[in-house]
């Protein structure tokens, strides 16, 4: 069969299963988009800002597990994708982004639309490939995808110079099989290590399983459930982690660090046994290093090995697969010991430090939450985040019960991200109710994806808790810089509602707590265009408990 | 401390730049480092030398293997390596100065690589300690330019 390299580019992706792709058109990937103008298997969605087609491919991964894919034009096209990539990177997201580049000839002369994409992209990929030759299109775009998916997952960018795009392939075949002899994630754990973990387990009277994303990206929920439950071991998630154990099981504690639970962050301060499952003991959770969990052995499970030991000393590492790792504590680990005091002990704190607001006249951003849930906990339901303070009322007072349930922007904490990955939720997840839980200062950084949402006819929901101002950055203000609200104050913010309107949305505005039901019920009938709702809250709530950066995870301020 | 780290990759475009970035943006510092291929041209030998502890050099090795191209990263224990390093210097010389240099060069094993009235080029190729002492010994007569290769290395023995 003879193809252009852009025909064996479309192809490698039907190939890989690729059925829809984020991206937006330019100059040098003019010979791809020719090619998707008459495809009928693969779905092109356009964007209207690249960094909305990556935000919406990792929101279509996250919400699917499948790899997300997303294709830009060379130079600034490319560079708009970066804070995406990067988003990816930092949560091990699955996505191959792909970018056209400067003609072979063209290459490294400065010419028009030209940056070195795989140079720039080099520290925020997990690999990435320059393109000169269309004859290594199908072997690159297997590895990239493969690579993609496997081990610890990630972003790889496959940057095609546009000639390779244009000149034919002697004999396209797309390869059955990879092997890159330098890349071969270890997945099965070690035997011993297992065995030593196993001992530790069986002899902790105070174990706590402190759960991250790697348990979604492995697929491990039901070994992770069923471990926990078989040794009555609580769990404690991260931010990543959330929807990786059913948040209305007992043996639940919520989110542990910086805006964690009390009751977590005693279990961990207090815990003879941490048991990390695709975790990584990253600064907003732990807190001052140094007096992280000071009374516990750690057992870390990670599928990445340079994880492991990077911030915290290990006493049992063991590097694999979490699926594989759980099943295989299911079937070796058998406490004997319930672990009654321990979990009374919980019960306890969750007791006197439950997760709490104070009701007012004005709505509480805390309510929009709680009440967003109990309409929607019967209904398959997709929750994305942009980043700030509704982004932590979301992990504290949203019940997760499932994985991919959750779409935020965890490491990178990119503000923008959440309507492009709600976006992109929505096209993986026809069937469920996406709403993305906004600010109103991120929903303006990439508003413009309206437009995506409104010619696709996807029924996005966008709940904007209206506070007018950069909330989270007030909020370390308010209590670190004596209430010097350096520019987070956003009291010149245009009109949501008219601005939603606009673009062709659905949107309205509610002010008193009465209405929040049925603002909500309103926003869930939409069902051919995004709805926008903002809420208009309480101005200066804050976010606790509130462990200040770098103090000891026990030393939280609750309000 | 100081190691001597074997990082044996894929001989691809991008792939020095790929270790160096590596080490600048988690914050090793590089003391040296050559590169050149090996018995297997596809396949390419980077000895770095770099200053660190054990769990900075444990972490190191490990992002070194997350690299794609990287095939195989080793340290080389101090008693198990054999090392040497290239230099040429190039010692400004008197008729009265030519004879004192030529012996500690000849001394040293050095090989003299160029001459011409007022210089001459030393080539030496040995340890790291060796290189630094000839260098010492030749300062007095005022060391003009001075390149050196980096550290090379290998395991003494059998195993690879």
């Amino acid at each position: 069969m003879e193809l252009t390299g852009a025909q064996a580019l479309i192809e490698c992706l039907k190939k890989e299963g690729v059925d829809v792709v984020f991206g937006y058109p330019g100059g040098t990937v003019l010979p791809i988009y020719d090619v998707l103008y008459n495809e009928k298997k693969l779905r092109h969605i356009l964007t209207r800002h690249e960094q909305g087609a990556a935000h919406a491919a990792d929101g279509y991964a996250r919400a699917t597990g499948k790899v997300g894919v997303c294709l830009a034009t060379s130079g600034p096209g490319a560079t708009n994708l970066i804070t995406g990539i990067a988003n990816a990177n930092m949560d091990s997201i699955p996505m191959v982004a792909i970018t056209g580049q400067v003609g072979t000839p063209l290459l490294g002369k400065d010419s028009f639309q030209e940056a070195d994409i795989t140079g720039i992209t080099m520290p925020i990929t997990k690999h990435n490939y320059l393109i000169k030759d269309p004859e290594e299109i199908p072997r690159v775009i297997k590895e990239a995808f493969h690579i993609a998916r496997t081990g610890r997952p990630g972003p790889v960018v496959v940057d095609i110079a546009k000639d390779a795009q244009m000149k034919t392939l002697k004999n396209f075949k797309y390869p059955e099989t990879v092997d890159i002899p330098s890349y071969k994630p270890t997945l099965v754990g070690h035997p011993k290590q297992i065995n030593a973990a196993v001992k530790l387990i069986e002899a902790a009277q105070k174990p706590l399983l402190y759960v991250g994303g790697g348990v979604i990206a492995a697929s491990a929920y039901k070994e992770l459930k069923e471990f926990a439950e078989k040794n009555n071991i609580p769990v404690t998630v991260t931010l990543m982690g959330k929807g990786a154990f059913p948040g209305d099981s007992k043996l639940y504690l919520g989110m542990l660090g910086m805006h964690g639970t009390a009751y977590a962050n005693y279990a961990v301060q207090d815990a003879d046994l941490l048991i990390a499952v695709g975790a990584r003991f990253d600064d907003r959770v732990t807190g001052h290093l140094p007096s992280f969990a000071p009374n516990a052995k750690h057992i870390h499970i990670d599928v990445d090995p340079a994880e492991i030991g990077k911030n915290i000393r290990i006493d049992v590492p063991i590097v694999g697969d979490a699926k594989n790792i759980l099943k295989e504590f299911l079937a070796k680990v058998s406490c004997k010991d319930r672990h009654e005091a321990w979990l009374a002990q919980i019960a306890e704190w969750k007791k006197k430090y439950p997760l709490s607001y104070k009701e007012g006249k004005k709505i509480k951003p805390q309510y929009v939450i709680e009440r967003t849930y109990e309409l929607t906990k019967d209904k398959k339901v997709i929750i994305a985040t942009e980043v700030g303070q509704h982004q932590m009322w979301t992990a504290q007072f949203f019940t997760f019960k499932k994985p991919r349930t959750l779409v935020t922007s965890g490491g990178l904490g990119t503000m923008g991200y959440g309507f492009p990955a709600a976006i992109g939720a929505q096209v993986g997840c026809p069937d469920a109710i996406v709403i993305d839980i906004a600010g109103d200062g991120s929903i303006q950084m990439n508003i413009q994806e309206l437009t995506t949402a409104v010619c696709n006819r996807l029924p996005v929901k966008i709940f904007v808790l209206n506070n007018s101002f950069l909330g989270m950055v007030r909020q370390w203000q308010e209590i670190i810089y004596d209430r010097r609200y350096s520019s987070t104050n956003l009291c010149a913010n245009p009109d949501l509602v008219k601005i939603a309107k606009a673009f062709g949305a659905e949107a309205f505005r509610v002010t008193k707590p009465t209405e929040v039901d049925r603002a909500i019920k309103d926003a869930l009938k939409v069902k051919d265009r995004p709805v926008l709702v903002d809420f208009v809250v309480e101005k200066e709530e804050n976010v606790f408990p509130f462990v200040l950066a770098g103090k000891p995870l026990n030393e939280m301020l609750v309000d | 401390m100081r190691h001597t780290i074997s990082v044996i990759v894929e001989n691809k475009p991008g792939v020095l730049a790929r270790v160096a970035g590596l080490f600048s943006r988690r914050g090793f510092n590089i003391e040296s480092l050559a590169v050149g291929t090996t018995e297997d041209p596809n396949i390419s030998r980077m000895t770095i030398v770099a200053n660190g502890d054990e769990q900075d050099l444990e972490q190191i090795i490990k992002q070194l293997y997350k690299l794609i191209d990287t095939l195989r990263v080793f340290d080389i224990p101090k008693d198990r390596e054999i090392q040497r390093e290239l230099v040429l210097i190039k010692v400004s010389m008197t008729d009265q100065t030519r004879k004192e240099i030529t012996e500690i060069a000849e001394l040293f094993k050095a090989k003299i690589a160029d001459l011409s009235e007022k210089s001459m080029v030393i080539e030496i190729s040995d340890e790291e300690e060796k290189v630094n002492n000839l260098e010492k010994m030749l300062q007095k007569f005022g060391i003009m330019e001075l390149v050196r290769t980096g550290k090379i290395a290998l395991q003494k023995g059998g195993t690879k």
